[in-house]
């Protein structure tokens, strides 16, 4: 019995403290701000995420340069060697095209099913849902970086020198990834509640979306004459990872307008020019970043929004 | 004194889908088959708790309870209605639900702190009194798919109860854990009272409400059927459990028995500590009916003194009034004011068929010297 405890310590007084509201709806700003004030708990779930992906394998960390690295070497030796698509240094342009691809397929090949695997979780603790779709975003975006040093040390060793006119430009190009990911992400981890199909969905959708995106061909080479010819252009950057691509690609890869490494077979020994990146001025380029970095925040927005719709009825489907 | 939980007419609606159509193929062929029942899991339910108040919420299965425990932590959203919550909140629903088992004790803590929405620096803070609290210090590095399952339990508790919240939520997670582990969690959840934090406590066993809280609120179909002293919305609880197992009752024959009232031959219920009692009570039954009779009796802060063995007292009930005599030979209580619950259960003791909750009090006074409840007789010399 709590009978000599009567004389009961008053603790700090709650009284000047805002009431949180819990409602049906929240509006889209009460959302973000419940974001901002769970980040602790975002990077704590991006640690362990990555944590435990690596734990038990002898090589860790290594597997998250050392795919990349074969995957790379797989398309070098496919598109570069057997099927010879001119495109000297191939490798640069590769690389370029490959850490950008890698972030946005890691992050939604890992969040698509989230929400459904750890629904244990999402069904005894309260915190924003679309966190751990988020952390696997976070996760991706730290391969990215992981990538972008193994990058850095290529062009090191092969001494290729990258465009630093451009290097401002790629916060803009990255930011746009990240928004257009996350969105994306968070969306896809609603509706496996759903659809418990999008998990193997999502698989050929990216497939899909790798050859749809400017890695192992150049837009400017292979796709452009033809759309221009129909005044299609427009459509190819539909996708928003095409000009985060080209960005990267300009930044690192260089040379718009490159002689081909295989020779044209009438002329014998004569090396065609080939137009392998646009030859946009700089200032295109800002402001289509820009433009789209825009439009990544507020399709960001819109998820958020949609994720706040399907949450509802999480409980009764999981 | 503030307000730390105010909940405003909140109700949740929940969509019952008898067939689920989960794959894309399934959506696509059949998209409006699969009747959906709807189901109103609570309705209306408006309160509100203060700092210092250990609340209980009472209520059986399928009552609503812990949707509404849910409503609270934010794990569900209500369909109509706000509640307000001040100050942090920490909620023990499911012990250990966001451990990650391929982790360490170690960095589980850490995650399940972030989780309950406290900050790496106060995790620090508190890392040794969970780890000792836990018990399990040699093996807080070890990857936590290798604990047994008390360890994980006692772990989660720990962080829980270590990380200093305003307001702790606890949904019958005091079930599980050995009985020195319950009894510890009994302990802690009292020093939190004494803190003057606020508690928010749910079960279907009366007698921790009756334990701990200082009010409770009943639960019964997503309805909110009373709000007030714990003793007060025990009876209504008690007498309304009652009133559903004669709905569920076909023959018609049960839903005629009444506790009327008690009575002793002087008219009164004071009786001298040591001394014996007797009192009969006094029954209204319709038709014939044989069951068993319970007699509890309460301390007025809640504690359990005495309960008859319900298999032991059966009772032939017959048509029209009826009177049941009970002796209770020798009252060794000491001073102090006892509440008498009676009630008649069915032979196999599972139903209540009748119940009158605090039917009556006895005054017991005592000129003795010994102190505490009961008096023992006890004297001390030297050998």
């Amino acid at each position: 019995m709590s009978d000599g405890s009567s004389a009961r310590v008053e603790r700090r007084s709650l009284e000047d403290d805002a009431f949180r509201i819990v409602s049906a709806r929240d509006s889209l700003l009460t959302r973000l701000r419940n974001l901002w004030n769970r980040r602790e708990l975002l990077s704590s779930l991006i640690r362990s995420d990555i944590r435990i992906k690596y734990k038990n394998s002898a090589l860790g960390i290594v597997w998250s340069m050392l795919t990349p690295t074969l995957f790379l070497a797989i398309y070098w030796l496919v598109f570069a060697k057997f099927l010879k698509n001119g495109i000297p240094n191939f490798v640069v342009y590769l690389f370029a095209g490959m850490i950008v691809w890698n972030m946005f397929n890691t992050s939604l090949s890992t969040a698509t099913g989230v929400i459904v695997v750890r629904s244990g979780l999402v069904k005894k603790v309260s915190f924003p849902r679309e966190i751990l779709a988020l952390a696997n975003v976070g996760a991706a975006t730290f391969y990215f970086f992981i990538q972008v040093l193994v990058f850095g040390l290529y062009l090191l060793v092969v001494g290729h020198a990258p465009d630093y006119a451009y290097f401002w430009l790629l916060p803009l190009a990255f930011l746009a990834l990240y928004f257009f990911t996350a969105a994306l992400a968070i969306v896809m981890s609603a509706v496996t509640v759903y659809m418990r199909d999008m998990e193997h969905f999502i698989l050929i959708i990216l497939q899909l979306w790798f050859f749809m995106s400017p890695i192992v061909y150049s837009y400017e080479h292979s796709i452009a004459p033809q759309l221009h010819a129909h005044g299609l252009a427009w459509l190819y950057f539909l996708n928003p990872i095409t000009l985060i691509m080209l960005t990267f690609q300009r930044t690192f890869y260089v040379s718009t307008v490159v002689h081909s490494t295989v020779p044209t077979v009438v002329g014998g020994h004569v090396f065609p020019l080939i137009n392998v990146l646009p030859s946009w001025p700089m200032s295109t380029y800002f402001y289509l970043d820009i433009a789209l970095l825009a439009i990544m925040i507020v399709v960001f927005l819109v998820a958020e929004v949609l994720f706040g719709r399907l949450q509802g009825n999480f409980e009764s489907e999981l | 004194m503030a307000t730390v939980i105010k909940v405003e007419g909140i109700s949740k609606t929940f969509k019952i889908h008898h067939e689920r159509h989960q794959s894309l193929k399934e959506r696509l062929l059949h998209p409006r088959s699969g009747s959906t029942e709807v189901f109103d899991a609570l309705a209306d339910i408006n309160f509100s708790v203060d700092t210092n108040e250990t609340v209980g919420l009472v209520g059986h299965n399928g009552s609503g309870k812990s949707t509404l425990l849910k409503c609270i932590c934010g794990v569900l959203q209500p369909t109509s209605g706000q509640i307000h919550i001040r100050g942090s909140l920490a909620a023990l629903l499911e012990l250990g639900a966001g451990f990650q088992p391929e982790l360490s004790g170690r960095d589980n803590v850490y995650l399940y702190g972030a989780m309950l929405g406290f900050s790496k620096k106060m995790v620090d803070g508190i890392f040794d009194s969970v780890v000792d609290f836990s018990e399990i210090e040699q093996f807080i590095d070890t990857q936590v798919k290798f604990y047994s399952s008390g360890m994980y339990v006692r772990l989660a508790f720990a962080v829980a109860v270590n990380v200093d919240p305003d307001i702790l939520v606890v949904d019958e997670v005091l079930a599980v854990g050995d009985e020195r582990f319950q009894a510890k969690c009994i302990d802690r959840i009292r020093t939190f009272q004494d803190e003057g934090r606020s508690i928010l406590f749910v079960t279907h066993n009366a007698d921790q409400v009756r334990a701990i809280c200082d009010r409770a609120i009943v639960l019964d179909g997503g309805h909110m059927i009373a709000d007030g002293p714990t003793h007060e919305s025990l009876r209504i609880f008690r007498e309304h459990l009652m009133g559903s197992a004669q709905e569920h009752d076909h023959s018609g024959l049960l839903a005629s028995i009444s506790i009327d009232s008690l009575t002793t031959p002087s008219g009164a219920f004071h009786v001298r500590s040591g001394a014996g009692m007797h009192f009969d009570v006094h029954i209204t039954s319709q038709s014939a009916y044989s069951g068993n009779f319970v007699l509890e009796i309460f301390t007025r802060k809640g504690l359990l003194v005495s309960r008859s063995d319900a298999k032991g007292s059966p009772v032939n009930l017959t048509p029209g009034q009826n009177v049941v005599g009970v002796d209770l030979a020798q009252i060794p209580l000491l001073d102090g004011i006892y509440d008498v619950n009676v009630g008649i259960v069915d032979p196999r003791g599972n139903t209540v068929i009748a119940w009158r909750e605090g039917a009556a009090s006895i005054q017991v006074t005592y000129d003795g010297r010994e102190g505490g409840l009961v008096e023992l007789g006890a004297s001390i010399r030297q050998q």
